[in-house]
């Protein structure tokens, strides 16, 4: 029986046959790896009791660390030269599970350094076409009907490295990760409006940062009502410095850049201000050298974390493909993946909860059986907006677009079994 | 329909959703125009916001030279950091260059941006009138406005930027 035989699923949900091991170990090493396997077996010590049962752990602590064990799983982060603070930093999605992102692990995307600011010091300033411009400090926000979310938050050039001609060889996270999902708790920025008197012309607010580039970004007062909060809260915790402690703003489903950290002003006005990053950047450049402003909310999207780039497949045989699915326009309807470069697509598996606006983890059971393969996932949402090809993404866009890049992933599993970014 | 007008129509669909009908313990503490004076710093195409105060091109290059070279090169352009000067002409073909000559929109922003946020190691440091004469060199140098030229809370909103016809809002106000 040749070992591809063997590999041949011969029940349901992929059990191989029982010979599998033995056989192909008989190939490898021959006659005296049999004797090597029997040898171990009539050696095989019994199971040690572990050193850490045999003397008391450790003690309790303030605030948590994760093990030991797991301080590698870093963000990669780097920032503009001669600066330390005007950059990025990316969420190792590749080594998460779920759909919570660790508040330590969140991404972060900075203008000029995240600033240290004393909580009682900072105020909320709201003015502009009010009739009554009023300020608010953190402790009297607590005190304000607050609501809890979980929704993912994306910069808007997340995963533009796959708008280079060729593939970039980086980790998931190297180019997808300026996303996450959290918690966000907060008061409706609508509740704090209607307190301060909005003016009948009062169309759009100015929303600006504490932070030393005094961030600020246009919003239009539909959203502001529809579901904008003033963030105090992440998962749980306050949050943090990096995420705008101790308040932002969260626009749920837009570009990241505009739910402004360190939130200090808020000014109503009857157009958009047409700041620096809302027009010479976060605006999408086309090929006829049009360029589209307030392209808003970030479109539906998904991304295999396991198995992919720079990833080694630990062997042929059953595995779990997993990643993440998004939409800024709402719930993630559907997941498909393929494993033949989207010849044909099987539908993913959803994990609950699947929230609007928010990660929604997709697993799907996969034999691989050493051969070539391409792996990819397509999500659609519930406003049956499917995830597009990059083909199909540059034809429309061209290759200066440089934002909101949503393409279908592509990852390419060799047959010696590493997993590389190709563009299909 | 393509997908993005999909999108957006989904989108103004949404946007038909009851807002937030909520109640707060109105804590808000009330502020004078004078006390808000300092912290509102944001100017609007048509100028709202700007301040007293003027410049030229050649007193803004003296400012460039100790405040911005370093960052940005000489001239506005070849510096490690955005360039600000040139690729006119660039930005339809296959490798755009966007400097405030050849993409941004609004001379006001210009203004807005270098009071907030320049420079990088001391932002909210240049004078209302250091602020209007790195706007002036910047524009000069960019051939968009002439070298006697002063700018000011009058001129700045009324400059026009070669660009600025080829923004197109995707955001619709129903």
């Amino acid at each position: 029986m040749k070992k591809s035989d063997l590999l041949e699923p011969i029940a349901g949900n992929g059990l191989l046959h029982r010979r599998l091991f033995l056989k192909s170990s008989v190939a490898a090493m021959g006659a005296a790896g049999l004797q090597f396997i029997t040898a171990k077996v009539a050696t095989a010590a019994p199971l040690e009791v572990p050193a850490w049962m045999q003397i008391p752990g450790t003690g309790m602590s303030g605030y948590g660390a994760r093990s030991r064990h797991e301080e590698h799983i870093q963000r990669s982060f780097g920032s503009l030269p001669g600066t330390v603070g005007v950059g990025s930093s990316k969420t190792p999605l590749e080594h998460l599970e779920g759909i919570i992102t660790p508040g330590a692990l969140h991404f972060e995307r900075h203008h000029n350094g995240i600033p240290d600011i004393a909580p009682l010091e900072h105020q909320l300033l709201i003015h502009g076409l009010v009739d009554r411009p009023l300020t608010f400090d953190l402790e009297s926000l607590t005190r304000y009907p607050l609501v809890s979310h979980i929704h993912f938050l994306e910069c808007s050039g997340n995963s533009g490295a796959n708008n280079a001609p060729k593939p970039p060889q980086l980790p998931a996270s190297s180019i997808h990760g300026l996303v996450s999902c959290s918690e966000w708790t907060g008061v409706p920025l609508a509740v704090l409006l209607d307190e301060a008197g909005v003016q009948s012309e009062g169309s759009w607010i100015l929303a600006e940062g504490s932070d030393a580039a005094a961030m600020s970004r246009s919003i239009p007062m539909a959203k502001v009502r529809d579901d904008a909060i003033v963030a105090i809260y992440q998962n749980g915790e306050h949050l943090r410095p990096a995420n705008g402690y101790p308040m932002r703003l969260f626009l749920p489903g837009w570009e990241g850049n505009m739910s402004v950290k360190w939130l200090r002003r808020i000014q109503v006005t009857s157009g958009p201000t047409m700041t620096k990053d809302e027009t010479s950047k976060y605006s999408d450049l086309m090929p006829d050298g049009r360029s589209k402003l307030f392209t808003f909310p970030m479109e539906v999207k998904s991304l295999i974390t396991s198995p992919s780039g720079t990833n080694a497949m630990q062997g042929t045989g059953l595995y779990q493909v997993s990643g993440i699915a998004w939409s800024g326009l709402g719930r993630i309807r559907r997941v498909e993946v393929s494993a033949d470069d989207g010849r044909t697509w099987a539908e993913a598996a959803l994990t609950d909860p699947v929230l609007p606006r928010a990660f929604t983890r997709f697993r799907l059971p996969w034999r691989w059986d050493g051969g070539p393969a391409v792996l990819q996932s397509r999500a659609i949402d519930e406003t049956g907006a499917v995830q597009p090809t990059r083909t199909v993404l540059l034809g429309e866009r061209g290759a200066n677009y440089r934002y909101h890049y949503n393409a279908i992933q592509s990852w390419a599993v060799s047959e010696t079994g590493e997993v590389s970014n190709v563009y299909s | 329909m393509s997908i993005v007008s999909r999108i957006m129509w989904i989108y103004i669909a949404l946007l038909a959703c009851p807002a937030f009908a909520q109640e707060g313990p109105e804590l808000g503490v009330a502020v004078t125009a004078d006390q808000i004076a300092s912290w509102a710093i944001s100017v609007q195409p048509d100028g709202t916001g700007l301040p007293a105060g003027s410049g030229n091109a050649a007193a803004g290059a003296e400012v460039y030279v100790m405040k911005c070279l370093a960052c940005h090169g000489p001239e506005g352009a070849g510096g490690l950091n955005d360039w600000l000067v040139g690729g006119h002409g660039t930005i339809s073909s296959d490798t755009p260059v966007r400097t405030i000559g050849s993409y941004w929109p609004y001379a006001t922003t210009v203004f807005d941006y270098i009071r907030r946020a320049m420079p990088l190691t001391q932002p909210q440091s240049l004078s209302n009138d250091e602020t209007y004469a790195v706007t002036a060199y910047l524009l000069e140098l960019n051939g968009i406005i002439d070298e006697g030229d002063v700018m000011d809370a009058e001129t700045v909103p009324n400059v026009e930027m070669p660009n600025a016809g080829n923004f197109i809002w995707v955001y619709s106000e129903k």
